[in-house]
């Protein structure tokens, strides 16, 4: 079973103060941390569970600048035998459709039998990449699979619906996953691992490469544009209790009882 | 021709309220636009849905066919790039549940319909579309706009709009008789509800509740006596159960419990939409050290700090007051 898993760099953005730049158009990275998004995480995991198995190969792939190549070492450390950048100035800013169209063409040339990635990036929370790769590539996809076997040309899955309800389904293969957290218990990755895995060749592939045609992809070919980023604000008066640490807690302990939670 | 498209959504019988949401938000473009409003019912013996919908769109789609008695996105794609087609809208609208993830995507790029995702607005000023969808754990709203086309698609939070209306429209009920197809590639074999745990946290009055700020399952025993101090019940955010701290009946969210205490401790929790899918009522509280931490914008109460020095001098307090 061959495998690809594409995963993406974001910033660690759940407990740090984010800031929007002055074009108003991004966030300010600077002192953001940043690593594998958590659902790409446990898709990488997957496959590297299933090629343990199954035997096989996994290709990671990413689209990014050379900061990416952190999370392809990481992939590379937890046992994904390839690793691919996808970089090139016209790529900036795509849409969920562009990216899709890049990531279409880096795997044109290569031998797959399943597709996985994360349910969705942490950065842009579009859930759009993976499903339109799918369509790209005329294959099908089945989205936030929290479950996965291969049997034969077909995987079963478990589709993660709401009120934890889930439904299973059969697809035939190739296909695209998409893999939500909490499906495996992805390995710890030691430094010792990175840094070996830091020996390894990543390929590099831009535009030309790829025979991609800049007029598909980038900022220019967005169907959808962010105009402007802001931080929203909340309609609702929270009282955030202020004073000692002392002060805060007897405060609060008091709101506790009178609202019957102290019996 | 023309119009807005809303693809209605239900489950066991009973169309989401999502779909209701997204009604409601239709109606009111409608009347500014003049644009009519068209539900499109996909489903199996989904007649008594489509009249209740009749009451709230100028027109209801209807297709009943044993093939669509559930979800399954390829003939689902099939169903509706027909009627899309047919009708060509101007709007196509559906839920960012985990159908509308599912659906959305893959259909727009099928029929080169540029989408928005995970939107919690939008209007429609001097024949120009805007939304505003939510980005980096909902802490950053982006304002965006669409390049021109002749038709454009969706997908809004649930939870972005009012339920309740005073519209009675009587819409015209159409059915149509579509040849579906077999699906080929994907097989529904069975839907599986979540097993009942030892545990049922949406009967607690008291929920003292834990996020990935408790940052080891080793901490977890500092809320558990806070919880069991107030005689409440441990519940928690999804983080925690992926990470196999808590066991998935403790998870409160749109893919775990609707909880509804009388009072909900969030420590460490940051609150990103899917948990707050999750919380209906009662007085929420939240301990987080971020101060822009999303659950501070539902939260009554709140201090900014540090759980593991608020939590023990908390249960001292707490103490002091039995």
């Amino acid at each position: 079973m061959d495998i690809i898993v594409f995963v993406k760099r974001v910033p660690d953005t759940s407990e740090a103060d984010i800031n929007i730049s002055p074009d108003g158009l991004h966030i300010i990275e600077k002192d953001l941390v940043f690593d594998i998004n958590e659902s790409d995480k446990y898709a990488v995991e997957e496959a590297v569970q299933i090629k343990e198995k199954l035997g096989g190969s996994v290709t990671a792939i990413t689209l990014g600048t050379d900061s990416s190549e952190d999370v392809l070492r990481r992939c590379l450390a937890t046992g994904v035998d390839q690793a691919i950048r996808l970089t090139d100035e016209a790529f900036r800013d795509s849409d969920a459709c562009g990216t899709a169209r890049v990531l279409a063409a880096a795997v044109k040339d290569l031998k797959y039998d399943l597709i996985l990635t994360g349910v969705q990036a942490n950065d842009d929370l579009q859930s759009q990449v993976g499903p339109v790769l799918a369509e790209y590539l005329g294959l099908l996809h089945v989205t936030v699979v929290n479950k996965l076997e291969i049997d034969g040309k077909i995987a079963r899955v478990h589709r993660e619906l709401e009120g934890g309800v889930e439904d299973v389904l059969e697809v035939r293969l190739p296909a695209v996953l998409t893999i939500q957290t909490g499906i495996n218990e992805p390995r710890y990755v030691s430094i010792m691992g990175i840094r070996k895995a830091s020996r390894l060749e990543i390929k590099v592939r831009n535009a030309a490469d790829l025979s991609l045609s800049p007029d598909g992809v980038g900022q220019k070919a967005s169907q959808v544009k962010i105009e402007k980023l802001f931080i929203p604000v909340s309609n609702k008066a929270t009282e955030i209790l202020t004073g000692s640490l002392d002060e805060m807690t007897q405060k609060l302990a008091g709101i506790i009882k009178e609202k019957g939670g102290i019996s | 021709m023309g119009g807005i498209l809303v693809i209605a959504e239900h489950r066991k019988g009973d169309l989401l309220d999502v779909t209701w949401e997204i009604l409601n938000k239709a109606a009111v473009v409608s009347e500014s636009t003049g644009q009519r409003v068209t539900a499109v019912l996909a489903g199996f013996n989904v007649r008594a849905m489509a009249e209740k919908l009749a009451g709230r769109a100028h027109k209801v789609v209807v297709v009943d066919n044993p093939e669509l008695a559930n979800y399954n996105y390829e003939v689902y794609r099939d169903v509706l790039t027909g009627i899309i087609k047919n009708l060509r809208p101007v709007l196509i609208l559906i839920g960012h549940t985990t159908t509308g993830m599912d659906l959305a995507p893959a259909l727009a790029a099928h029929l080169n319909i540029p989408l928005a995702t995970a939107c919690i607005d939008f209007s429609i000023e001097d024949g120009k579309l805007t939304a505003i969808r939510q980005m980096y754990n909902g802490k950053v709203n982006a304002r965006v706009c669409f390049s021109s086309s002749d038709c454009y698609m969706v997908t809004l939070r649930p939870g972005s709009f009012s339920v309740e209306t005073e519209n009675a429209w009587g819409g015209e009920i159409q059915s149509i008789s579509l040849e579906v197809e077999k699906p080929s590639g994907i097989k529904f074999i069975r839907s599986v509800e979540a097993a009942l745990g030892e545990v049922d946290i949406t009967q607690a009055d008291i929920l003292v509740s834990v996020g990935q700020g408790i940052g080891d399952k080793k901490n977890l025993q500092l809320v558990e006596e806070l919880a069991a101090l107030l005689g409440g019940t441990l519940s928690c955010s999804r983080p925690v159960v992926d990470k196999k701290w808590l066991p998935k009946e403790r998870q409160v969210g749109s893919s775990g419990k609707t909880v509804k205490p009388k009072v909900y401790l969030a420590i460490g929790i940051s609150g990103s939409f899917q948990h707050l899918m999750g919380l209906k009522g009662g007085t929420i509280i939240a301990i987080n050290k971020d101060p822009r931490a999303p659950i501070f914008r539902v939260a009554d109460y709140g201090i900014v700090g540090d759980l593991f020095q608020v939590v023990p001098v908390l249960k001292e307090k707490i103490k002091s007051l039995k």
